[in-house]
């Protein structure tokens, strides 16, 4: 237990709770490009994966897209940036956006796939336009897996982050990497357990932001699946669609 | 180009490193999936916890894991022991809420089918459920394998050295080329894992050939949906 009262001791001291690496200020620094990672990429990614979806148009493109985009070693590609188009703030935000783009894409996709086609044929059927279809229909109903996929973007945003204090910009990632050289482990665990910290409170916070998205009618029917299904039964399954016998 | 003509045992040496640091996790996490994925099925209370063990396990970033494992495990901070535990709790978060689904898939009336004609529970489980949990199953192991081999890199800034070593070097040194030479190798190794993938589903899926849009519609979903 040394190793945490170290921690703690570290994490109480007041001399780490004031100056510009001060825990407050390296907190602030974490939210702040994180957010504002998010915001560019949530601006991207959100209209092309709600195009796709509704469409179904460079759904072969984005597909295997996102997949690639998930091999590429974040640390990697943020030292690429650094290098590439020098310091600053810009390099690492670029590459943090690119990153958080797939999670966004197909969250909102799959999201507006997973609405039932009958759904959409019902409300075409009586009278709805495309635009009426998307943004009172598809989107409502596509809304939890949409929130799901900014909740996914988000923690990888801000573990990614962490990584990239590796650039000297700031952030709580900095005390992991101030620690290191001079082997403070009271240090690097205090950042630790703040990171960690931070990552479950904004997960749980999307969680409740999940639950409030989840349309009333949805929750009625089938709360469960929103999260544990990953496949809608088959269509020609149901009785009172078969032809009469 | 030179420099990797100068530098290709290096370069072979933490290549190698990397694959064998990749490998463990994605295997152990799973085959540890597998009971546990069994479980989350078996009992509405199991299922709850697991489930949200895994979600809350995977939203802890890396680089902190790192760092918190070895006050746990009274591992050395520089030990890739450290790594290996880490990546094979992300790789079992993931692949727990794809297991249970796959498993939960599987339809109730087969399952009563094989009771019916006398298979016990252990033999059903890995002559029925397994066999047709396959397709997804494979499906969420790809996208654990990625994830790993990219989140191996990381292990570098602490000292537990692969490919990512060319990242830190690298940007010591402002030299691009080994930074490329991380990146496509860390690239090439997860494409490999991949391939290597495919083909033993192939393999040990054969009836899927056929039907492999599927189970490719239903891995995009679930990995939107899993968290």
């Amino acid at each position: 237990m040394n190793s945490y009262s170290g921690a703690l001791a570290w994490l109480l001291s007041a001399a780490n709770w004031s100056g510009p690496d001060g825990i407050p200020s390296r907190l602030g620094q974490h939210l702040g490009y994180s957010g504002l990672t998010l915001i560019i990429a949530i601006v991207i990614a959100i209209p092309v994966g709600l195009y796709v979806g509704h469409t179904g148009r460079g759904r072969s493109f984005v597909v295997p897209l996102t997949g690639a985009l998930r091999a590429l070693p974040t640390l990697g590609i943020v030292i690429l940036l650094a290098l590439w188009l020098g310091i600053g703030l810009t390099p690492p935000l670029i590459a943090l956006v690119i990153l958080a783009i797939p999670p966004l894409l197909a969250g909102a996709y799959a999201g507006l796939e997973s609405v039932d086609p009958e759904t959409v044929d019902a409300a075409r059927s009586i009278g709805f336009t495309s635009w009426d279809v998307l943004w009172r229909v598809e989107m409502p109903l596509a809304l939890p897996l949409i929130v799901g996929g900014i909740r996914s973007a988000c923690l990888q945003v801000v573990a990614t982050w962490t990584v990239a204090a590796y650039l000297p910009l700031g952030g709580l990632g900095r005390f992991l990497y101030d620690g290191l050289p001079i082997r403070d482990y009271a240090e690097m665990l205090g950042g630790s357990i703040l990171v960690i910290v931070l990552a479950l409170v904004l997960d749980g916070v999307f969680a409740l932001a999940q639950r409030a998205a989840t349309p009333r009618g949805v929750i009625a029917g089938r709360i469960s699946d929103i999260r544990t299904t990953t496949q809608s039964p088959d269509r020609k399954d149901r009785p009172w669609l078969a032809p009469e016998a | 180009m030179n420099w990797l003509a100068d530098n290709w045992q290096q370069v072979l040496d933490y290549g190698l490193a990397h694959v064998l640091l990749s490998i463990p996790p994605i295997v152990l996490g799973f085959v540890i999936s597998l009971p546990l994925g069994w479980l989350a099925n078996r009992y509405r209370l199991s299922r709850g916890v697991l489930l949200t063990a895994g979600g809350i396990l995977y939203a802890v970033p890396s680089l902190p894991l790192f760092v918190l494992l070895p006050s746990l495990l009274g591992t050395k901070i520089l030990s890739p022991i450290n790594v290996e535990v880490a990546l094979t709790l992300y790789a079992l978060a993931l692949m727990l809420r794809t297991t249970a689904d796959a498993l939960g898939s599987v339809s109730g009336d087969v399952k009563l089918s094989a009771t019916a004609i006398g298979y016990g529970v252990w033999r059903r489980f890995a002559g029925v459920e397994l066999p047709l949990a396959g397709p997804v199953l494979l499906a969420g192991l790809r996208v654990v394998s990625v994830s790993t081999v990219s989140l191996v890199t990381v292990g570098s800034v602490i000292g537990v050295n692969s490919l990512g070593f060319f990242f830190l070097d690298g940007y010591q040194r402002s030299f691009y080329t080994e930074v490329w030479v991380g990146i496509i190798g860390t690239v090439l190794i997860a494409l490999v894992f991949d391939g290597l993938l495919v083909a033993a589903g192939r393999l040990l899926l054969p009836w899927t050939r056929a039907s492999g849009e599927r189970a490719r519609r239903v891995s995009t979903r679930s990995r939107a949906v899993l968290r």
